[in-house]
């Protein structure tokens, strides 16, 4: 099977799609002529034009409503922030427009529309450029929220965000873009809210999403030399999220730790524990222990960032603590 | 650059079938809304709910302007609108009283009216937020190369927010088929306009996205018809868009819960603003052309209360909307295309 990028992967879900629906269209800064900020947009202007892959002023808030409003007569849209730090400046729009409409319209202005960028964590640029932003929005009624880790995922899961006819979140790893993988030749659409199941393992489950399964896969692989065999099951979608796959997982392995990029207080993983807790009580051999980031902005230090954040040593102790190992 | 104030068009008020629409979906919109405030009274309607009397005259003068594939925004202050539009007064109504025949079957109340068929795209509640979905619209109508036009109504104090500046901005900068309209009623709840903008003719604002514009008399509907047709015919022709202040003045308090005239406005402010009222003003015109005799407006007022009547008592009797549909359209089921997992090209 070819191998290839995130960010080519990601680029083929918007040219296919932009081919095969003219209503599809790009906007975002440094989408066109710079070619992407991450250069994922690569080509589109090309081939496309300046009508359907379009330069923004900066100014978040305005081409987010102005998504909004296209995508309520008909266009389906798709909005790039630059990063999903600087998308936090419309989430007015994503919050109180897109995710309402339709609700408040009595079904009436479904909105069709796929706000994308980087996010999370990159390598050292501090408090305001790395944070994980999927609880924030999957907090909404309304939203889809899409984190996909590997190429494949990133290049099936695009491509259905949007085909999709409500609002989703597409959060893509500002660290993956160069990272490879197997990705087939033939068109493929991964549907939004199953999970996949990214290693196989009976005695304890990681449950986690996105860029996190990486570093799970890396944890499950070290352990597995320890004849520890961790099943690895990646979310992808947050929201809606695949509660079947958690409890098939941790029913079969009756142990669970829960990774996430974000901060602890009310992240993704308080939602998937408390799922845990009602669905699987009987099932669980220890309480369930979760790895995030610390509770702290980002620091810059080198040293403090790698203290900050997630990584393969906090959660093989995590694993090893629920084990009682 | 087009800067000027335009005139009222004579061509236009002597026409006598015209004069009586006009004046037929001023005093409709007038009639309803005191209703409205009658039935909020006996807590038949609930939540904020913003009147628009004494503005009837920029809702009926721009909208009957439109064609019916033309596109409406607007703020929470929007009964007018939606009527001026179109909306029936049993849809409006039932939507104020949280029933299942209102226009959004009850989830969206007296800030929230849309009307997918007439192309009302709502009622929006957080300041400003609304113009970026008007410019958006606007770029849609762009993107398609259609020659219709958007229409994007907003208070005085929207000026002072991003959304507007960004918005703006681009609609500027690429042109695009918008009819920015300013209700400037002076206020926006207790704040002036002159305590809250650093410029105070605040269409002037349009030089900073290089945007024609251009401000009005918001009581005279003839004077509301010139300007907004002339933006129009730039939206569809050109596809430029404009800025229009339109001065006007609201008779009732901000909403509901605010006393008529208080704290930040005189009664004798009120009451020298009242001297125009939009519709009286329109009456006299038509009364001074022998274009409408007392027996006639009579008659007009008598069948629009009986359909506000009526409008009520519809409302009254829709149902409350079934409780399964707290669940319902938080989002659609259906995807557009068929989505399964691996397909093959087609
Ligand atoms: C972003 C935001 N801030 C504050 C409010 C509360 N609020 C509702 S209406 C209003 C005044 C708006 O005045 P204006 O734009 O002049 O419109 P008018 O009410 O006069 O029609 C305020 C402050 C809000 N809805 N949204
Ligand atoms: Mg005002």
């Amino acid at each position: 099977m070819p191998v290839i990028t995130y960010r080519d992967a990601l680029n083929r879900a918007l040219r296919e799609e932009m081919q095969r629906d003219d209503r599809v269209f790009l906007m975002g800064e440094e989408v066109a002529v710079y070619q992407g900020a991450y250069k994922v947009s690569k080509g589109l202007l090309q081939e496309f034009g300046e009508m359907r892959v379009v330069d923004t002023p900066i100014t978040e808030l305005g081409f987010a409503g102005v998504g909004v409003g296209a995508a309520m007569v008909g266009l389906r849209p798709i909005i790039e922030f630059m990063t999903w730090n600087f998308g936090v400046l419309a989430l007015d729009q994503v919050l109180n427009s897109a995710a309402k409409l339709l609700y408040m319209s009595g079904g009436q202005f479904n909105i069709p529309i796929v706000f994308r960028g980087p996010n999370g964590a990159a390598l050292q640029l501090s408090a305001q450029h790395s944070q994980a932003f999927e609880s924030w929005l999957a907090h909404i009624p309304g939203v889809k929220v899409v984190t996909p880790g590997t190429p494949y995922d990133a290049l099936g899961l695009l491509k259905a965000a949007i085909r999709d006819d409500n609002p989703v979140c597409f959060l893509e790893g500002e660290m993956l873009y160069n990272t490879k993988g197997e990705v087939p030749d033939e068109e493929y659409v991964i549907p939004l809210g199953k999970a996949d199941l990214k290693r196989e393992g009976s005695d304890c489950s990681i449950i986690t999403s996105g860029k996190m399964a990486l570093l799970a896969m890396t944890v499950a692989d070290q352990l597995a030399k320890e004849n520890i065999h961790i099943d690895v099951v990646d979310l992808r979608t947050v929201r809606p999220m695949d509660v079947e796959a958690i409890k098939t997982s941790v029913e079969k392995t009756n142990r669970a730790v829960v990774l996430e990029e974000g901060w602890e207080i009310c992240g993704i993983g308080t939602q998937v524990v408390d799922y845990i807790q009602r669905e699987c009580f009987d099932s669980l051999d220890a309480p369930v222990v979760r790895v995030h980031q610390a509770d702290v902005p980002m620091p810059y230090a080198k040293n403090l960032e790698r203290a900050a954040k997630p990584d393969a040593a906090k959660t093989i102790a995590a694993v090893k603590k629920v084990m009682y190992l | 650059m087009a800067k000027k104030k335009p005139e009222s068009k004579n061509s236009d008020n002597s026409d006598a079938e015209l004069n009586r629409e006009l004046l037929h979906s001023m005093l409709l919109q007038r009639r309803f809304e005191e209703r409205t405030a009658e039935a909020y009274a006996l807590g038949k309607i609930g939540g904020f709910c913003h009147l628009y009397i004494g503005q009837e005259a920029v809702s009926t003068g721009s909208i009957s302007l439109l064609r019916p594939d033309d596109y409406i925004i607007t703020t929470y202050r929007d009964h007018g609108q939606a009527l001026a539009r179109g909306m029936t007064p049993r849809a409006v109504m039932s939507e104020l009283f949280g029933r299942v025949d209102g226009c959004a079957h009850g989830k969206g109340g007296s800030m929230h009216m849309f009307d997918k068929s007439l192309g009302f795209l709502g009622g929006h509640g957080i300041v400003g937020a609304h113009v970026p979905l008007g410019t958006g619209v606007g770029f849609a109508i762009k993107y398609r190369g259609g020659d219709q036009v958007c229409v994007c109504f907003m208070g005085e104090s929207v000026v002072n927010t991003g959304a507007f500046h960004e918005a703006l901005n681009m609609a500027g900068l690429w042109k695009l088929p918008v009819v920015y309209v300013i209700e400037n009623n002076r206020y926006g709840m207790g704040t002036s306009l002159e305590r809250a903008s650093a410029i105070h003719d605040i269409y002037e604002r349009g030089a900073a996205y290089n945007m024609p514009r251009a401000q009005c008399d918001g009581q005279d509907v003839f004077a509301v018809r010139a300007a907004v047709q002339e933006a129009i015919d730039r939206a569809r022709t050109e596809s430029t868009p404009t800025l229009l202040e339109v001065r006007t003045y609201r008779f009732m308090g901000h909403s509901m819960s605010d006393a008529v005239s208080g704290t930040y406005r005189s009664k004798a402010e009120l009451d020298e603003y009242m001297k125009r009222d939009p519709i009286a003003l329109l009456r006299m015109h038509m009364h001074e052309q022998n274009q409408l005799t007392d027996e006639d407006l009579q008659k007009m007022d008598e069948e629009i209360k009986a359909v506000c009547q009526d409008a009520w008592d519809f409302a009254d009797a829709s149902p409350e909307p079934p409780l399964e549909a707290l669940y319902e359209d938080v989002y659609v089921d259906t995807t557009s295309d068929a989505i399964t997992e691996p397909v093959a090209a087609n």
